[in-house]
């Protein structure tokens, strides 16, 4: 019995992995290719790109590196070149860094997880803090300021909230540096985590304001439908104190969707730190990216595809499956409750009438009432906590 | 526990207190438990862009309710009963304006001590799954601030709760299950009265006739216990008396015994109505539909259906009146 429901789950658990990771690799090979279309289409010309545009050589050598490099292939010959190439491990050579594309990536997507990490984690502790508080003041000064701010937040530019913020913090009041990773003209190895710190403070709080403004508000909304709800009204009825209600319903029902909302942010997170990287000269995939498109950097734009669209489909997955794991709606139905009746006290003997047949005994393991954001496959995986016994 | 008497067995007469209807303060040890006087419940609404309507929802409402009673207020669905519920409570939405008096224990029901009372002395049994948490477990619910484990394990072995159901997500529950949970909501708390809000959708007969039962066996235990429902059938089997709910206020209010002797015993032309409408009655319908709440006539609110209307139905406030043993709100009825 044991056994086979641990190799059922298993079962299912392999197949949801199995369904992830095919997903997974047919998403790349789409990004792949609409970015290989959009950059065949585009008026690139990478032999400029390479020698730089002051470079003077005659027209004759630059066809020769042209054939030298496939450029006269049909694109879907290069596109398979490449294709096979990067299944190799190499994803080419930068040709405005002069560096393999897998370097900068891994250089510039440390620095940037670093600035968008800290913004996430901003963004996501102080939203959810904020919204709790105007949700559960609804209506105070509080509250009204709060949401003022953040709808205008919500909807101001990441550039120039970026500019803004130099001009305040960096030239007039000078507590923070003028953009970059790292004081500049100190040496590398003399470089502390402090300067490192120091400088990432800026993008990361003008990153983060937007997520901030939208988890507060998002937040905000959920509370103040939870204290509305039906079960709310119920806990008032049976005398729970306004912070009984906020701890014991409130926070629960509220952190769910805020949590998913959070990991489903990636996408918006990534496409402010491009900009919010342009505007601080930080050296992390958002500049990059802009560096790349701008001078034609072919290689480099593809690998930058890749990685980002790696990046949001593994913050959508990781909500996928924290929403399974903790939605006791979607983790309970996954797996249908069966009560083992031989062991359970007969329920119909204990009840008051034993004369009324008890159409009530058998549990139902309904379809979740409420369907998540990001429905999860039912697959089951999940453990029950506790194991499989309910004796 | 007290033994099961059937509940037509109990000559229960209606706690008619002419003094309480003067509502002074004399003898607070001969009020009901529970009395209710001219409450109305209005809401305050915007429709079309500025323009405010109030909506009397519930209006000069009178009732009353004592220890080891079971009252049974019967209406159509959506005419307002459930904000009856709410208004005992003070758990009615912040929109929603009250007038009229109130009074539990002989003492005035303020909103501060409903907020005492409710959860310690007064107990709610809602209508549906959406009152409890979705992501707590039954067990926890159940206990609520200020029970403890063992008193939560007693309340579920009285109804026939096994043990794991503690352990259950409200989703999980079946419709029998959940109409035992949100009783013993109520019961683990030790209180005098209990507020049933359409307890009984959903079930089969003899499902809904058990749950009935449950809130017969709470009454003979000595609490009060106030039931709304739409299901007058189902109010008959274990009810001592029944208050007929019509567009927000009470009609009638009669003992059980008066509406199985039949329309002549009853007093109000609509429960005649409604007693002959039933089906085991003749099942005659009974023309027209009740008033809109935004748009209440003067007078009696029946008057447009009334066979027996006169010119003075339509003019002034009528008032609940005792008459024969009951309470009844027509200025014709003998």
């Amino acid at each position: 019995m044991h056994v086979s429901r641990w190799i059922s789950s298993s079962i299912s658990a392999a197949t949801y992995i199995l369904g992830t990771t095919a997903r997974l690799l047919s998403l790349l090979l789409a990004v792949s290719i609409l970015s290989f279309c959009l950059v065949s289409a585009a008026p690139f010309d990478p032999v400029t790109a390479f020698i730089g545009p002051e470079a003077v050589i005659s027209p004759e050598q630059k066809a020769a590196i042209a054939a030298h490099w496939g450029l006269y292939d049909p694109p879907p010959l290069r596109y398979v070149a490449w294709l096979n190439n990067v299944l190799h491990g190499d994803m080419g050579i930068s040709l405005i860094y002069r560096q393999p594309v897998t370097e900068i990536l891994l250089e510039r997507a440390l620095a940037s997880l670093a600035l968008m990490g800290l913004a996430w984690a901003l963004s996501g502790i102080l939203g959810f803090v904020m919204g709790v508080v105007c949700g559960v003041f609804k209506g105070s000064v509080f509250d009204k300021i709060t949401k003022t701010c953040a709808l205008a937040l919500s909807v101001a530019p990441t550039f120039w909230l970026a500019l803004l913020a130099l001009m305040v913090f960096s030239v007039f009041l000078q507590w923070f540096p003028m953009g970059m990773a790292v004081p500049a003209g100190k040496l590398a190895g003399d470089v502390t985590l402090a300067d490192r710190l120091w400088h990432l403070i800026l993008p990361a709080l003008v990153l983060s304001v937007s997520g901030v403004a939208n988890v507060t508000l998002h937040t905000r909304e959920k509370m103040v439908t939870a204290l509305a709800s039906n079960y709310a009204n119920f806990a008032r009825a049976r005398s729970e104190s306004r912070w009984q209600l906020v701890r014991r319903h409130g926070l629960r029902n509220v952190a769910l969707p805020a949590l998913t909302l959070q990991f489903a942010s990636f996408a918006e997170l990534f496409g402010g730190s491009v900009l919010a990287e342009q505007v601080f000269s930080y050296p992390g995939l958002g500049s990059a990216v802009t560096a790349a498109g701008l001078r034609g950097d072919i290689p480099l734009l593809l690998g930058i595809a890749l990685v980002s669209a790696l990046f949001v489909f593994s913050g959508n997955v990781i909500a996928n499956v924290l929403y399974g794991l903790i939605d006791p709606r979607i983790r309970e139905s996954a797996k249908p409750f069966r009560p083992k009746q031989k062991k359970l006290p007969d329920t119909s003997s204990t009840s008051p009438l034993p004369n009324t047949p008890d159409t009530s005994s058998s549990p139902v393991s309904l379809p979740s009432p409420l369907p998540p954001v990001i429905a999860l496959k039912p697959t089951g995986y999940h453990r029950r906590p506790g194991g499989c016994s309910h004796d | 526990m007290t033994t099961h008497t059937h509940p037509h067995t109990h000559q229960h007469y209606l706690h008619i207190h002419e003094h309480d209807l003067a509502s002074t303060h004399h003898h607070p040890a001969t009020y009901p438990l529970l009395s209710i006087r001219d409450l109305s419940v209005r809401f305050t609404q915007y429709e079309r862009g500025l323009r405010q309507i109030t909506l009397e929802t519930v209006s000069s409402l009178s009732l009353s309710v004592d220890v080891g009673e079971v009252l049974a207020v019967v209406g159509a669905s959506g005419s307002g009963k459930s904000l009856l519920a709410q208004a005992i409570l003070g758990i009615l939405p912040a929109n929603a304006r009250i007038s009229g008096k109130m009074t539990f224990q002989g003492q005035e029901l303020t909103a501060q001590r409903q907020q005492q009372l409710r959860g310690r002395e007064i107990a709610f049994v809602p209508q549906s799954v959406d009152y409890l948490d979705p992501l707590m477990k039954v067990g926890r619910q159940v206990q609520g601030v200020r029970n403890s484990r063992q008193q939560q394990q007693a309340v579920f072995e009285r109804y026939g709760l096994a043990p794991f159901v503690a352990h259950l997500y409200p989703f999980q529950l079946s419709g029998g299950m959940l109409r035992r949970v949100l009783i013993a909501c109520a019961v683990i708390e030790d209180v005098s009265l209990i507020i049933a809000d359409e307890p009984t959708p959903g079930l089969s007969h003899a499902a809904a006739l058990e749950v009935m039962r449950h809130f017969r066996e709470l009454a003979d235990e000595g609490r009060a216990v106030l039931i709304i429902t739409h299901d007058i059938n189902l109010a008959f089997d274990v009810a001592d008396s029944i208050a007929v709910f019509y567009a927000g206020t009470i009609f009638e209010h009669a003992p059980m015994a008066d509406f199985i002797a039949g329309p002549d015993a009853l007093r109000h032309p609509y429960t005649k109505a409604l007693y002959r409408a039933l089906p085991k009655h003749g099942f005659k319908p009974h023309p027209g539909t009740q008033p809109y709440a935004g748009a209440l006539p003067a007078g009696c609110l029946y008057a447009k259906r009334c066979e027996w209307s006169t010119p003075e139905c339509e003019q002034g406030t009528i008032e609940m009146r005792a008459l024969r043993g009951g309470m009844v709100r027509c200025i014709h009825a003998l």
